[in-house]
């Protein structure tokens, strides 16, 4: 019955239109947080657990600086700036001290971070969920096409994922500080001979991939439920994204991120029960035939 | 060999014992607990710290015996013992599933999808109400027939009973772990974790050894899980949550990973702490992290670990053995 749906949805343009853009949607939030997650262990070869938390403080970010001014494009701006700061401080203090340690040190160390900020996070914005709700410069009639509306929130999400991937893409393969972080990734010690700092590379980069991780959760915070803990639901999926992708590939996370946003749409509407199931098959899927994921390289 | 037995029949017979000649409820159900955690941390510490596979999903096989035993007993009311042995070979079964995709991978790739595969099993825990009671968890109670073995009967149902049942099957799964590290089989997982390309070269199949061990700790996981479903008299979505798998990885790592005690002590430690901390504060996340912070920055090792490598034991053992 519910697999007849499935086929009706994909017959009508107006069910389409509606179940890819909310695919899009889970995609770009999804993209943003694994990309960051993907460059931080394709440089630093630090596998961030703690990721999910960067994620979550975003979302709170959001919350209280939509709260005191109300203007969202300069909440986007500062919040997702200032976990990007805050993660260039945690880089520094304490993921700093573990690169040489082996590898359950460092996923324990971030895992002890999860914990921490979880509880940091009930200290300071207290245990119960908020809701932040559309912002007001989104409060206007739904967009209309292809005869399905799409609330004009939902598009600016879409759009500032795509600028953000197209911007990535373009610093890192074209630019120069991609091309140095290209070769930290390759050689750090030969980039450190060549005289470029490569601490301030590190502290650089996983300063960027907190800033995509922040953005993932100010642009989800307005239309998810906010809550201490709201991290480990979005590393795992992101692990996945980054499984399916292959580690340290920014284009691997977008692929990931958008095919796990339609496995989930439309897998709601065909098979509602074992919906989330879905996205681990496709992993499943995935590994079998391509261990290292999609666009991974040979040592990972 | 021997002395492992011996060892073991003593703390075994001690354990025994004990409540004959000092007996407190309270103490009786803190040290059944403490045994039923430190089993599960025992059993991963077979693939971190002999292996070097790093699994952060190894509360998917707690989780499974811990629901397949509750639902047996509850629904299909089979005995208690052979619950008891379906559920570990349910645990068993999963291991082997979830390993043949697992152990295909390098070790990051481990730790991330041991991990989400214990999120499948979370999922369909939650999502099949009629059978595992959904996010209620399998409430109402779980009975426990009375043992009958040889014509005599044994009721679990007494605290002081399901601590001698637990002490038998904890210290004998601790043998067990003990004769399997000690074995030649034990020694090929050591020269796997220390590497595993040249065990590979000298013609070992790395991939297969790895499977064994790993279905190995998920069996005796699977025990733990299934003892404390019994001991609680229940079994919760919790149970199988990626945070129940990293409480054993915060057992290894605070009590030691390099010995069978250093888990145990870990596991003593980390129930103290729990009690202690929620005893006071709400904010016991922050302080188990912050206890993870400390250990992982600065002393680097357990504390069994500490102990085995300082001057005084160096000095005890030398001595012992002139």
């Amino acid at each position: 019955m519910e697999l007849m749906k499935l086929f009706e949805c994909l017959g009508s343009l107006s069910c389409l239109t509606t179940q890819i853009t909310s695919a899009l949607i889970l995609g770009m939030v999804l993209f943003l947080v694994a990309s960051g997650l993907s460059l931080i262990f394709g440089v630093l070869g630090v596998l961030n657990f703690a990721h999910g938390s960067l994620y979550m403080l975003g979302a709170y970010f959001t919350y209280t600086l939509l709260g005191a001014h109300g203007n969202f494009g300069v909440t986007v701006i500062l919040a997702s700036m200032g976990v990007g700061v805050f993660g260039v401080i945690f880089e520094r203090l304490f993921i700093k001290r573990i690169y040489a340690s082996p590898l359950l040190y460092q996923l324990l160390l971030c895992y002890a971070f999860i914990l921490i900020l979880d509880d940091l996070v009930k200290l300071v914005w207290g245990y119960e969920f908020k809701n932040i709700g559309v912002p007001n410069s989104f409060r206007r009639p739904p967009l209309h096409f292809f005869g399905s509306f799409m609330p004009s929130y939902y598009l600016f999400i879409i759009i500032v994922g795509g600028i953000v991937a197209l911007t990535l893409w373009l610093v890192l393969s074209r630019s120069k500080f991609g091309k140095i972080i290209r070769a930290t990734a390759h050689s750090s010690e030969m980039v450190g001979a060549l005289g470029i700092n490569v601490n301030l590379v590190y502290a650089g980069v996983f300063g960027l991939g907190s800033f995509l991780a922040g953005l993932g959760g100010v642009l989800a915070g307005p239309v998810r439920s906010i809550y201490p803990g709201m991290g480990a639901s979005v590393i795992i999926e992101s692990f996945i994204v980054v499984v399916i992708g292959g580690l340290g590939s920014i284009g691997g996370a977008f692929i990931g991120a958008i095919l796990i946003g339609l496995m989930r749409s439309f897998g709601i509407i065909g098979f509602p029960l074992i919906e989330e199931s879905f996205v681990f098959i496709l992993m499943a899927v995935v590994l079998i035939f391509r261990p290292r994921g999609l666009f991974g390289k040979k040592e990972a | 060999m021997k002395r492992t037995l011996g060892v073991g029949a003593i703390v075994m017979g001690a354990m025994i014992l004990l409540p004959f000649f000092y007996y407190s409820n309270f103490l009786i159900n803190y040290i059944t607990q403490i045994l039923i955690m430190a089993l599960f941390a025992v059993s991963l510490n077979l693939l971190v710290g002999y292996t070097g596979m790093i699994s952060f999903g190894h509360a998917a096989y707690y989780g499974v015996g811990a629901y397949s035993v509750g639902i047996l007993l509850q629904k299909y009311s089979t005995s208690l013992l052979g619950s008891l042995f379906i559920a570990v070979a349910f645990a068993a079964i999963t291991a082997v599933i979830i390993g043949l995709f697992c152990i295909r991978l390098g070790e990051i790739y481990f730790a991330m999808l041991t991990m989400a595969f214990a999120q499948i099993v979370y999922t369909i825990v939650v999502k099949w109400t009629p059978m595992t009671g959904g996010d209620q968890g399998l409430i109402g109670g779980i009975p426990k027939p009375p043992i009958s073995f040889l014509g005599l009967s044994f009721d679990i149902g007494t605290p002081l009973n399901f601590y001698f049942f637990t002490v038998i099957l904890v210290i004998g799964s601790f043998i067990i772990c003990k004769f399997i590290v000690d074995s030649p089989f034990g020694a090929i997982l050591k020269t796997i974790r220390d590497n595993s390309l040249r065990t590979y070269f000298i013609g070992i199949p790395v991939k297969i050894y790895q499977l064994i061990i790993f279905v190995i700790a998920g069996t005796f996981a699977g025990l733990s899980g299934a003892l404390m479903a019994l001991f609680i008299s229940g079994a919760y979505p919790d149970f199988t949550y990626w945070t129940k798998g990293a409480e054993p990885i915060f057992m290894i790592l605070v009590g030691g990973m390099g010995s069978l005690l250093g888990p145990i002590i870990g596991a003593a430690i980390f129930n103290l702490l729990t009690a202690y901390i929620t005893m006071y504060t709400h904010l016991y996340e922050l302080i188990m992290g912050s206890v993870l912070v400390v250990f992982i920055l600065s002393l680097k090792k357990g504390i069994v670990d500490h102990l085995l490598e300082s001057r005084l034991w160096k000095r005890l053992s030398s001595s012992r053995l002139k």
